[in-house]
C-alpha cells in the first residue's frame, strides 16, 4: 500500500491536513490574512481599500440580479429597468444598491487614491501597485461609463454621445474610430448590446483580475501606513514586525467596523435619496433616449465631471481631448513625479503641502465646474484649475525635490 | 492617398461644424436658463391617501385620454390607495379590463402625432424627470395665446402641443408682464419686457382659484406617486436597516477594542 | 485581582463578542439574502400573463379535445363521450391511485371517478409527471390490452386514462394534476380560477 493511499483511506490530522496536503489552503490564510502583519497605526484613510472590495462584491452581485431581468435592446432597455423597479419582487431595491454603488465605488476608489498621495504609498517599493492601482482606475471608468448607457435613457443616450465623440477628435483616424466603437452610424441598439457585453463581461473579469493583482503586490511588499515608514525593517525575534499587527484579528475587526458605518452611509442613501439629488440618479435619465432632442443641460455623472470640466476648458477639440486623456493618466507616473526623500505628508514640508492644497481645491472645483453650465466665469475658473491640476503633477519633480523635509522616525506614531 | 487626404480634410470640416454646433448649443444653454420662470411650490404631501384618490381621478378623468401610464399597473394603485378591485373597475378603469393591466391609451401613437404633432408622453415618471413644482407649474400655466394652434401656451413650457385640458375648471387667463418704458433713439418712447410676472384671469371657471389649486396638487401628487409606487416602502424600511447596521456597530466596536487592548 | 483573572475575564468577553459579532453578522446577511432571493419569483408582470384564461367549450364536441396554454403551461380540455364515461370504472384495477388520493394532484372539487367538475368535461394538465412530457392522446379502445382509451407519454412510455389516472408499472408516479378551473357560463370554462378564495 502506498503512502497516498494510506492517506487517503485514513486522513491523519483531519479533514484540513487533507486539504493542505492537496491545496495551500492554511498557507494561504497565514500569508495573506493571519500572518500578514500591517502597521498598527491605520487611520481613518486606510479603510478605503477594503470598502473598494465590498463595493465590488456588492456589485457583482446585485449586477447579476439586474441581469437576470434586464433587456440589453434599444426597445427594450428603459422598459426593462422600470419592469425592475415595479413589477420585479425588491427588484427596486436590488437597481438602487447597484445605482449607488456605482457612485460609492468612485467615492470609495478617490479617496483610496489620496490616501496614496496623502503618504507617498505609490513611492518605491510599491509602484506597481500604485501602477495596476491606477489601471483598475481606468477600467472602472469605463466600466461606470458602459454601465450607464444600459438604462438607456437621455442621459445615457446623449452621455455617451458627447464621450464618445470625444474619440472623434483624434486626426485622420477620429471618425471611423467612433463608427468602431459604436458600431453603427450613431448611438443604436447595437451599440447598447456591445456595451452590454463590456459591462457584464470583459470589464468586471478585468476588474476582478487586476484587483486581485493589486493584492498580491501588496502583500509582497507590505502595507505603507501614515509615517510612511518601512515597518518590515525592524523586526521582533520571532521575525514579526514590531510596528506590525496581523491582519486578522486586528485589522480585520478594525474594518468590520468601518464597514458598518460605510453600510449606513450607503443604506441611508439607497433608502431615503437614491437619487441623491440627481447626482447618483440623474433626473433626466427618467425620460427614454429621445434621439430628437439633448437634454437642456447635459452634465457626466459626478465622477467624471473633474475631467470633463478640463475637457470643456478647452476651445478646441483635439486639445481638450489631448488635455482631457493626459489628465486622466497623468497620475500614473507620480512614483517618478515624486522626487521627495520621505513618503508622508507629516514628514513633508511646506512646499508639497501647499501644492497638495491647491490640487485638491482644484480637483474638487473642477468636479463642481463640470456640472455647470459652462458660462464666462465658470471657464475661467476652470481653466485656472486645469492649471493647477496640470502644474501639481508637471512641477512635482522640481518642488519635492527642493522641499525641507522634515526626519522621518524609527517608529510608527501610536498611541495605544 | 488623395483619398486619404480628402477624408482627412473631410473630417476637419466635420469637426469644425460640430464645435460650433456644440458651442451654440452651450450659449443656447446658458441664454435659455436665463429666463425660466420659477416654478410654483406643489406642497404635495404623499402620505395624504384622499389626496392621491382624488388625484388617480383627476388623472384618469382628465389625462388619460391621450397618455399612459403604461409601467403603472392598476392593482398596485389600488393596494396602496386603500382601493378594492370592485372600486378600481367602477371609478378608474375606463378602457382596461383587468386589475393588473397597466393604464394604456386606446389612441395609437402614429394618430396621436397627426393630431398633436407629437406623441402625448407616456407619464408614468413624468414626476420623477420633472420634479412636482414642474407639473405643478405646468398644469397651472396655461394661458391665452392666439398665435399657438391650440390657442394657449405655457408659462413653462413655451410651446406646448398640449391643450389646456382643464380650462373648464380654471378657466381661461392671460400671461401679464413686468415691463417698463423707455426711449429709443430716435427718442419715441418703447415698451420693454423684462420679465413674465404672473397671469390674469378672463374667464371663471367652475372652480374657484384654491379649489382648483388643489385639484392640480391632488393631480401632481398622483403623479408623483405613480412615479416610484415604492418610495413609501423604501423609507420605512430604510428606517430598520439603519437600526440593524447601529446595533451591529455598536457589538462590532465593542470587539474591536476589545481585540486591540494588546497592541501597546 | 490578579492579571491571570484578569486575563480569563477578557477571554470570555472576547469569545462572548466575537459570537455576538459573528451571529448579528450572519443574521444580517440572511436578511439581505431574502430580497435577493425573492426576486427570482414570479414578477408582477409574470403573473399578470399567468391570469387565468377563459376556454370556449360551447363548440366542442363529445369526443373532441383543445389545447390551450395557461401560465405557459399546456392544458387538455377533453369533452368526454358517454361511452368513454362509462368504460372508466373497469381501469380501476389497473391504476395506481384511482381513487385521486394524492391531493396536491387536483383540487377538491375533482377528486371522483371523472376527476372534474363536470362529468364530461375533463381539464388536466398535459404534463406527464414523469418528467414533463406533453402525452399523446390514444383514444381508440384496445380491448386487446385492457385499453379503454386514455394517454400515452411518447418519452418514457407512461399510460394514463381518460380521467388522467396513471397506470401502474410505468414510470410517472402519479396521475395527470388537474388545475385549478370554473365554469364562469354553462359554455365558458375559467382555467386558472375556483369558485370563492382562488
Amino acid at each position: 500500500m502506498s503512502r497516498i493511499e494510506a492517506e487517503v483511506g485514513k486522513p491523519k490530522g483531519g479533514l484540513m491536513k487533507w486539504i493542505d496536503d492537496r491545496f495551500p489552503f492554511t498557507k494561504t490564510m497565514k500569508y495573506h490574512v493571519t500572518e500578514y502583519y500591517a502597521s498598527k497605526n491605520f487611520n481613518f484613510w486606510y479603510v478605503f481599500g477594503v470598502l473598494a472590495m465590498v463595493v465590488l462584491v456588492l456589485q457583482l452581485v446585485t449586477g447579476i440580479f439586474l441581469t437576470m431581468n434586464y433587456k440589453p435592446s434599444a426597445e427594450e432597455a428603459f422598459a426593462s429597468v422600470e419592469y425592475i423597479m415595479r413589477d420585479v419582487e425588491w427588484g427596486w431595491l436590488i437597481r438602487y444598491m447597484h445605482s449607488t454603488g456605482a457612485s460609492f465605488f468612485f467615492i470609495v476608489v478617490y479617496l483610496h487614491m489620496y490616501r496614496a498621495m496623502l503618504y507617498g504609498s505609490y513611492k518605491k517599493p510599491r509602484e506597481l501597485i500604485w501602477i495596476i492601482g491606477m489601471l483598475i482606475f481606468l477600467v472602472l471608468m469605463a466600466e461606470a461609463f458602459a454601465g450607464y448607457l444600459l438604462p438607456w435613457g437621455q442621459m445615457s443616450y446623449w452621455g455617451a454621445q458627447v464621450i464618445i465623440s470625444l474619440f472623434g477628435a483624434i486626426p485622420a483616424i477620429g471618425d471611423s474610430l467612433v463608427e468602431y466603437i459604436r458600431g453603427d452610424y450613431s448611438i443604436s441598439d447595437i451599440t447598447l448590446n456591445r456595451f452590454f457585453a463590456l459591462h457584464v463581461i470583459a470589464l468586471p473579469l478585468a476588474l476582478i483580475g487586476l484587483v486581485f493583482v493589486h493584492i498580491v503586490a501588496l502583500h509582497e511588499v507590505g502595507s505603507n501606513n501614515p509615517d510612511g515608514i518601512e515597518i518590515k525593517k525592524l523586526k521582533g525575534a520571532d521575525g514579526v514586525p514590531l510596528d506590525g499587527v496581523a491582519f486578522h484579528p486586528y485589522h480585520t475587526s478594525k474594518d468590520l467596523v468601518a464597514i458598518i458605518v460605510f453600510l449606513m452611509i450607503f443604506s441611508a442613501v439607497v433608502f431615503f435619496a437614491p437619487e441623491m439629488g440627481g447626482y447618483f440618479l440623474e433626473h433626466a435619465n427618467f425620460e427614454p433616449a429621445n434621439l430628437r432632442a439633448t437634454p437642456e443641460h447635459i452634465a457626466p455623472v459626478w465622477y467624471f465631471t473633474p475631467f470633463y470640466a478640463i475637457l470643456r476648458a478647452v476651445p478646441d477639440k483635439l486639445w481638450g481631448f489631448i488635455l482631457f486623456g493626459t489628465s486622466v493618466i497623468l497620475p500614473l507616473f507620480l512614483p517618478w513625479l515624486d522626487r521627495s526623500r520621505v513618503k508622508s505628508i507629516r514628514y513633508r514640508g511646506s512646499l508639497y503641502k501647499s501644492a497638495l492644497a491647491l490640487f485638491t481645491v482644484s480637483f474638487v472645483a473642477l468636479g463642481w465646474l463640470g456640472m455647470q453650465p459652462p458660462d464666462g466665469v465658470y471657464v475661467v475658473v476652470a481653466r485656472l484649475c486645469a492649471v493647477v491640476y496640470f502644474a501639481f503633477f508637471l512641477l512635482m519633480p522640481y518642488y519635492t525635490s527642493i522641499d525641507k523635509t522634515k526626519p522621518v522616525p524609527e517608529r510608527v506614531v501610536y498611541h495605544g | 492617398m488623395a483619398d486619404l487626404n480628402r477624408g482627412f480634410l473631410k473630417g476637419v470640416g466635420m469637426k469644425i461644424v460640430e464645435v460650433v454646433l456644440l458651442v451654440s448649443c452651450i450659449a443656447w444653454t446658458g441664454a435659455h436658463a436665463a429666463v425660466e420662470v420659477d416654478l410654483e411650490r406643489a406642497n404635495i404631501d404623499r402620505s395624504n391617501i384622499n389626496s392621491l384618490q382624488r388625484g388617480a381621478r383627476n388623472f384618469m378623468n382628465y389625462c388619460s385620454g391621450c397618455h399612459s401610464a403604461k409601467y403603472v399597473r392598476f392593482n398596485t394603485i389600488g393596494k396602496y390607495l386603500e382601493l378594492s378591485d370592485e372600486q378600481l373597475i367602477d371609478n378608474l378603469m375606463f378602457n382596461a379590463e383587468k386589475t393588473f393591466e397597466t393604464i394604456n391609451v386606446s389612441m395609437r401613437p402614429q394618430d396621436a402625432e397627426r393630431w398633436f404633432g407629437t406623441a402625448p408622453p407616456d407619464l408614468s415618471l413624468m414626476a420623477r424627470a420633472k420634479g412636482a413644482d414642474y407639473v405643478y407649474s405646468f398644469l397651472k400655466g396655461f394661458y391665452v395665446d392666439p398665435k399657438s394652434p391650440t390657442g394657449v401656451d405655457n408659462s413653462v413650457l413655451a410651446g406646448t402641443s398640449m391643450p389646456n385640458v382643464l380650462w373648464e375648471l380654471q378657466g381661461y387667463q392671460r400671461a401679464t408682464y413686468s415691463e417698463h418704458q423707455e426711449t429709443d433713439a430716435e427718442g419715441q418712447p418703447v415698451t420693454i419686457i423684462d420679465h413674465f410676472a404672473g397671469f390674469e384671469p378672463i374667464t371663471t371657471g367652475t372652480m374657484d382659484a384654491k379649489d382648483f389649486d388643489e385639484f392640480v396638487r391632488d393631480t401632481t401628487n398622483f403623479l408623483s406617486y405613480i412615479a416610484e409606487p415604492i418610495r413609501a416602502d423604501r423609507r420605512k424600511l430604510g428606517v430598520w436597516v439603519l437600526m440593524y447596521l447601529i446595533f451591529f456597530w455598536i457589538i462590532a466596536r465593542m470587539l474591536k477594542k476589545q481585540i486591540w487592548k494588546d497592541v501597546k | 485581582m490578579t492579571d491571570d483573572e484578569m486575563d480569563q475575564i477578557d477571554r470570555n468577553r472576547r469569545h462572548f463578542l466575537t459570537i455576538a459579532t459573528a451571529v448579528t453578522g450572519l443574521a444580517g446577511a440572511g436578511l439581505v439574502a431574502i430580497p435577493f432571493l425573492s426576486s427570482l419569483k414570479p414578477s408582477a408582470r409574470a403573473q399578470a400573463l399567468g391570469a387565468p384564461v377563459e376556454v370556449p367549450i360551447g363548440s366542442l364536441e363529445p369526443g373532441a379535445m383543445v389545447r390551450v396554454l395557461w401560465r405557459g403551461k399546456l392544458i387538455f380540455v377533453l369533452h368526454r363521450t358517454e361511452t368513454m364515461l362509462s368504460l372508466l370504472p373497469d381501469n380501476d384495477q389497473y391504476l395506481r391511485d384511482p381513487r385521486s388520493e394524492v391531493t396536491e394532484q387536483q383540487p377538491p372539487y375533482a377528486v371522483n371517478e371523472n376527476r372534474s367538475v363536470r362529468p364530461e368535461i375533463l381539464v388536466v394538465e398535459g404534463a406527464c409527471t414523469h418528467l414533463g412530457c406533453a402525452p399523446l392522446e390514444k383514444f381508440e379502445v384496445i380491448p386487446a390490452e385492457h385499453w379503454n382509451g386514455g394517454f400515452f407519454c411518447p418519452c418514457h412510455g407512461s399510460k394514463f386514462d381518460l380521467s388522467g389516472r396513471v397506470y401502474k408499472g410505468v414510470p410517472a408516479p402519479t396521475n395527470l394534476r388537474v388545475p385549478p378551473y370554473r365554469f364562469v357560463r354553462d359554455d365558458l370554462l375559467l382555467i386558472g380560477q375556483d369558485t370563492g378564495a382562488a
